[in-house]
């Protein structure tokens, strides 16, 4: 399989730094979005900036995994696309992958990333200040947080 | 007006801790200055030509007087004694450290305002008619539906990296006093056939470089469904907005090159899926905003009639004051447009002295306005006098609204890095020449706008007149445009041809307004004029 990935760029256990799921981490190396649509059995995908989440929809049952890159931080497309795999239903790995970094990590964690493998690990301290900083959140986005309107109005 | 509750306070003094050890993070060099610079400016700090400047957002131009205040108390602690009104109804600061950010930041918290994304590749500070709840034509009151787009679009996690910047503005009335088609998206409260209030929506456009007016997209958006329609709209341009080349990020270029219907087309299929994800706050959430914009107690029987035995006053109150809503009260502008001076510029105690003006004229409330001035919206009618004669003791009482010396100016090449040219000479320059050949009250309405770069924040496409500075061979230059319009009737200036240097720019401008002042019909205002006649008799002028 790894031949489908030549550069080898996906993310090995390892590389995940912060998770916040239970279950067993899969170690199969994450493939391109072409080659996992002609594999009917690969379970990990990687999805870059510009390919569309919604490829995936139709195979959500047989993902445990989804790496999302972000070459850039500053190239936002990755939140939209965990966002739209989360509101698909999609409840496997969603791991950031790339450029990410502390400022960043708790603004992805709110649109459904689960797992993040910075391309170079992050002060765990900072991160953990980010991730408690928010009291409340102004929006609802699937996160299993209750926005500030749902507290006003229960 | 709106006032936080626990939870925006929370959340705003919650932005004051993160920005804080953000800096820190900066100072001692852990957080280098690349991965800075987008949160710096998601605080509303710029990196500009002589030091930082810091952004304020002023909510849908709306403040109150303890707000004010701290304005003037702000441009006095950390800046050197002045603030600047900005074209998006913002206020900002030229002299700031970037270590006095967090302290400034907090200071603002204490009175409920912020720097929240007033830049960077986000949804900015929302805008809005600066006569809101009290203008005599509006529907209703456009502010309530600002204020839960604010709030939805404060920190909203996948919207913080857009392409591009991402300006709102909503009004709720026939005239559009905010350029509300030349916005990202332009909300238009209406009503429909069965009476309902909902939102019309205009989306792509903008100024900048490629200056387009909005396509309605939608004609009615019903209120229940405003946040999950714009998150749509926003989520649409957040994937296929163009990323390759930042002149083209921004969504004007996207509605362009896909057409209007077919952006329209995307977002629906958005909004459908996302109708079923429960984002949508419920109507009783803009019902709890709505009650803060309800009416002051504005008394009745009050006179209409006002002694105009002193002509100076009489010229301030037809020139800049606007009918109001209830009867026996006006909106009044305080210029910030003296002759000669620095276009939306205002010293700290001048901030103060409009502050405690609010206080005592106008139920504790004023407005920015994107030309660059200050509204007191609820001023009585028999009280005008009084103001008047106050604001003219301060140096505040310029009788120019919307006349050619009103100048609409970006700070240009005195400040910003990214100029051409400077705007703010030239400002001065031109509202000293028509205050010395005495034409500026001839002239009638005739809004001049000037930017120093094509990045056009002096609006200058939509100027009756409108100026350009580029850079021709390392010199400064100026190119004119005419027939641009920010209002209803929403049009982009042509440039009339080989630009001029700074003098030549100034001669350029009043042999415009001669080619008008010899060719106007009765009632036409320059623009009406420039429309009828069009761009050659004025080429002629300038060129032949
Ligand atoms: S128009 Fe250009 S010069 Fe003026 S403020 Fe904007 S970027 Fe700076």
């Amino acid at each position: 399989m790894a031949d489908q990935n030549e550069n080898g760029d996906w993310t090995s256990p390892d590389d995940v730094q912060f998770r916040f799921r239970d279950d067993e981490v899969i170690s199969v190396p994450a493939v391109t979005v072409d080659s996992f649509k002609d594999q009917t059995n690969a379970q990990a995908v990687r999805i870059e900036p510009g390919d569309d989440a919604r490829d995936l929809l139709p195979y959500l049952d047989r993902l445990s995994l989804v790496e999302v890159n972000f070459p850039a931080f500053t190239d936002g497309r990755g939140y939209s696309a965990a966002r739209i795999l989360r509101e698909a239903g999609f409840t496997g790995e969603l791991r950031a992958v790339g450029e990410v970094l502390v400022d960043q990590v708790a603004l992805m964690r709110r649109c459904g990333f689960d797992a993040f493998a910075p391309e170079k690990k992050l002060n765990e301290a900072d991160v953990e200040a980010t991730f408690s900083r928010w009291p409340h959140v102004y929006q609802a986005t699937g996160d299993g947080r209750e926005p500030i309107w749902k507290l006003r109005h229960g | 007006m709106y006032k936080y509750d626990q939870y925006d306070q929370a959340m705003v003094d919650a932005r004051v801790e993160e920005f804080r050890d953000q800096t820190r993070r900066r100072l001692e060099g852990t957080l280098a200055e690349e991965h800075f610079r987008p949160l710096r400016l998601q605080n509303g700090l710029y990196l500009q030509l002589h030091a930082y400047m810091l952004r304020v957002a002023v909510p849908y131009g709306t403040l109150n007087s303890a707000q004010m205040h701290a304005l003037g108390d702000i441009a006095d602690k950390y800046d050197r004694g002045y603030g600047h009104f900005t074209t998006r109804q913002n206020i900002q600061y030229n002299w700031i450290k970037l270590e006095d950010a967090p302290d400034i930041l907090a200071d603002l918290a204490k009175v409920e305002m912020h720097a929240i994304q007033t830049s960077g590749n986000c949804i900015r500070n929302i805008s809005s008619d600066h006569y809101a709840g009290a203008a005599a034509d509006e529907l209703i009151d456009p502010r309530p539906y600002a204020e839960l787009l604010r709030q939805w679009s404060s920190f909203h996690p996948e919207f913080l990296a857009l392409p591009r910047k991402f300006k709102i503005a909503v009004i709720a009335s026939e005239t559009d006093r905010a350029a509300m088609r030349l916005h990202d998206i332009g909300i238009r409260m209406v009503k429909n056939d069965a009476g309902e209030i909902g939102c019309a929506f205009y989306v792509g456009g903008g100024m900048g470089r490629t200056p387009m007016i909005g396509p309605l997209i939608r004609d009615f958006v019903p209120l229940d469904q405003l946040i999950t329609y714009s998150e749509a709209c926003l989520r649409v341009y957040n994937r296929y907005g163009r990323r390759d080349n930042k002149y083209k990020a921004r969504i004007k270029i996207l509605v362009h090159e896909l057409g209007a219907d077919e952006y329209a087309r995307q977002v629906e299929e958005e909004f459908a899926l996302l109708l079923d994800q429960g984002i949508e706050p419920p109507l009783a959430e803009l019902e709890r905003i709505k009650a803060y914009f309800a009416d002051p107690d504005f008394k009745s029987g009050l006179t209409e009639e006002l002694d105009r035995s002193d002509p100076d006053f009489a010229l301030w109150v037809d020139r800049n004051t606007h009918a109001h809503k209830v009867p026996g009260y006006v909106s009044a502008t305080i210029s910030l447009k003296p002759t000669g001076g620095i276009p939306g510029d205002a010293s700290a105690d001048q901030i103060r002295l409009m502050a405690a003006l609010t206080r005592e004229y106008s139920f504790d409330e004023c407005r920015v306005t994107h030309a660059q001035n200050i509204v007191l919206p609820h001023v009585e009618i028999g009280r005008l006098h009084e103001l008047w004669s106050k604001l003219e003791e301060a140096g505040l009482g310029t009788p120019n609204l919307d006349q050619i010396d009103d100048i609409i100016a970006c700070p240009g090449l005195d400040y910003c890095s990214l100029a051409n040219a400077r705007s703010i000479p030239v400002a001065q320059k031109i509202s000293e020449r028509f205050a010395a050949n005495g034409k500026a009250g001839e002239l009638g309405q005739l809004k001049l706008k000037i930017s120093g770069c094509i990045n056009a924040c002096g609006h200058h496409h939509a100027g009756h007149i409108g100026i350009l500075g580029v850079d021709r061979k390392g010199k400064e230059n100026y190119q004119l445009l005419l027939g641009g319009c920010e209002a209803e009737d929403t049009s982009l200036g042509k440039i009339t041809g080989p630009g001029f240097d700074e003098d030549g720019i100034v001669d350029a401008v009043e042999k415009a307004t001669d080619v008008y002042l010899s060719n106007r019909e009765d009632g036409e205002r320059f623009l009406d004029t420039y429309r009828r006649i069009g761009m050659d008799p004025f080429k002629e002028a300038l060129y032949g």
